[in-house]
């Protein structure tokens, strides 16, 4: 009974010193985001809140047009995160329910997939985006990831664990595809596109290198570039108003992923229950 | 699942138009079109191509920079996967502990996989920069980002920590999955709870072993390039330039197209590589990005 307790102790003692220390960039960029700039600097350093919350905040948002950015951001994860489950759950259901001619082949071609990363055709990639005149566009912003093996194989995993069963009793009801589709395939679906949201909407959020190279307007800028830019524009290094910048940027990203945290988890859960 | 399908000879080829005409126009012909060009000249302005065989290939490989770049990606690549794999199994095998509060104390150690690399690097440039990080105070040196060491076991140090949420995901999922039969068996047999560690939990776990070690791997070459643009830019003198920040720097700065093709040909081969190990060590599995 003892040793459990001290193991308990222990274990919550480890625990919260491991939260601490990984929060612990997070936490400190908070608090100098409420500090003034003579706080910022000085030294020994003070590493408590202070009042200048507003003044920080707003010159984030001000200096480097924020807001546009926040709002380009938003809007191309939730265009990708939204296009890439439709276009997935059609391609997936494809694979998994009916039989073709060249299936395998056009199966191999989406695993192929995974082995071209941006990086790896980003030179023609942007002469193909160029030529299309996408450049500084939402569109090309977008369509160049609408579609992924990930996607694909997420949605395939879970209509593989789907009773067959189900399928015979549609057909005997005289259920078309498409209605079978949407009535009972989509519903038992929900945590797997629940866990594709959170994968989607934070890989584009969080992309750095594609929207570097696609645009060149401050207008068209997403807020990863932006934090760049915010901290070339406080030429001064004045971290509270940086950290204000950062501190903002990563709210969107972490509601996705705390609101959805049940089926993201689950959607992992499924992955490796095979 | 044949005797099952549906029977529709144009549908599915109908549900795969959308996927498969931007996998044609985004991934197949740029990436063809790219390799392609690595075996060109091609001038700067005009565009115009002309065939040079291995031109591109002799030049980058007798470049000391990209030969540096060569391998200090593998250093970077190798620290993340050694650092970020420890760490995150013995976070998880703490939070696989039966407990109160167990969830709170899992969403608080994987949060940080919803932030960006170039909001680690913005966090890591504020606490160590020379100028006035907080760290210098802390630890009285002040060279971690102009040190070349230094700065490379920071951009290790942000980029395992920026991941750590991620593999520590993995890791508890397959651990739920650990055949408790099996332990309570080794337990009978005598075996402490080291011995039963290594001889039953590890080895179930070594497929998402293998897997997280790839997907470290694909993370360090390819996705760290926001953390180090806004971290160090490459330097100090080159240390943390990766092969990605190379060829981003050889396309996009310069404008040498021909090498950059050659430079993205190169890291084609590390994810081939990486995904033969892959699909060799663990049966088919889902690739997150």
């Amino acid at each position: 009974m003892r040793q459990t307790r001290t193991k308990t102790v222990l274990l919550h003692t480890t625990l919260i010193l491991a939260v601490i220390i990984i929060c612990l960039p997070v936490i400190l960029a908070f608090i100098i985001s409420s500090q003034s700039e003579t706080e910022v600097f000085s030294s020994p350093p003070k590493l408590t809140f202070s009042n200048n919350w507003v003044y920080n905040y707003q010159t984030a948002w001000r200096r480097v047009n924020l807001g546009r950015m926040m709002f380009n951001s938003a809007l191309i994860a939730s265009m990708v995160t939204v296009g890439k489950i439709v276009i997935s759950l059609l391609a997936a259901f494809a694979f998994t329910h009916f039989e073709f001619k060249g299936k395998q082949v056009l199966f191999f071609l989406v695993i192929v997939t995974l082995l071209l990363p941006v990086p790896v055709r980003i030179v023609a990639l942007f002469d193909v985006v160029s030529a299309l005149g996408w450049i500084n566009t939402y569109a090309g912003l977008v369509a160049p990831f609408l579609a992924s093996a990930t996607g694909t194989f997420l949605f395939i995993q879970r209509f593989k664990t789907i009773p067959v069963e189900l399928v015979d009793a549609s057909k005997m009801d005289g259920c078309k595809p498409m209605q079978y589709f949407f009535k009972v395939l989509l519903p038992l679906t929900k945590s797997t596109i629940g866990a594709l949201t959170v994968i989607e909407f934070i890989y584009v959020w969080n992309q750095y290198l594609w929207p570097l190279m696609a645009t060149n307007t401050d207008n068209m800028r997403v807020v990863q570039i932006g934090i760049k830019m915010l901290m070339n524009a406080e030429s001064a290094n004045n971290w509270g108003v940086i950290m204000a910048g950062v501190i903002m940027t990563m709210i969107p990203p972490l509601l996705v992923f705390f609101v959805l945290q049940k089926s993201f988890m689950q959607g992992f859960a499924l992955q490796s229950d095979k | 699942m044949s005797k099952s399908a549906f029977h529709n000879k144009l549908l599915p080829y109908g549900l795969l138009a959308p996927t498969f005409s931007i996998l044609i126009v985004f991934l197949f012909y740029p990436a063809y079109e790219t390799f392609r060009l690595s075996f060109y000249k091609v001038h700067p302005f005009s565009g115009a191509a002309k065939f040079a065989g291995f031109y591109n290939f002799q030049k980058i490989f007798t470049n000391p920079v990209y030969l540096k770049s060569f391998g200090l990606s593998a250093i970077f690549a190798v620290g993340v996967v050694i650092v970020g794999l420890i760490l995150s199994l013995l976070l998880a095998l703490l939070l696989n502990q039966k407990m109160k509060g167990a969830s709170i104390y899992r969403s608080l150690i994987i949060w940080p996989y919803a932030l960006s690399p170039a909001i680690a690097g913005a966090l890591f440039n504020f606490l160590f920069n020379p100028a006035n990080g907080l760290a210098i105070y802390f630890t009285g040196v002040r060279t971690w980002l102009t040190d070349s060491n230094l700065a490379l076991f920071i951009i290790i140090l942000a980029a395992t920590w920026k991941n750590l949420g991620y593999n520590v995901v993995f890791y508890l999922t397959s651990l739920r999955n650990v055949p408790k039969d099996a332990l309570e068996a080794a337990e009978l047999d005598g075996a402490g709870p080291i011995k039963r560690f290594f001889s039953i939990t590890f080895t179930f776990l070594s497929p998402t072993t293998f897997f997280l070690l790839v997907m470290n791997t694909i993370y360090a070459y390819f996705a760290s390039f926001g953390l180090i643009d806004v971290l160090t830019e490459g330097g100090p003198a080159n240390a943390t330039n990766i092969l990605i920040y190379q060829l981003y720097k050889d396309f996009f700065v310069n404008s040498r197209i021909g090498y950059a093709a050659a430079e993205s040909l190169m890291l084609f081969m590390v994810v081939v590589l990486l995904t033969m190990i892959q699909f060799k060590t663990t049966e088919k599995k889902v690739f997150y990005q």
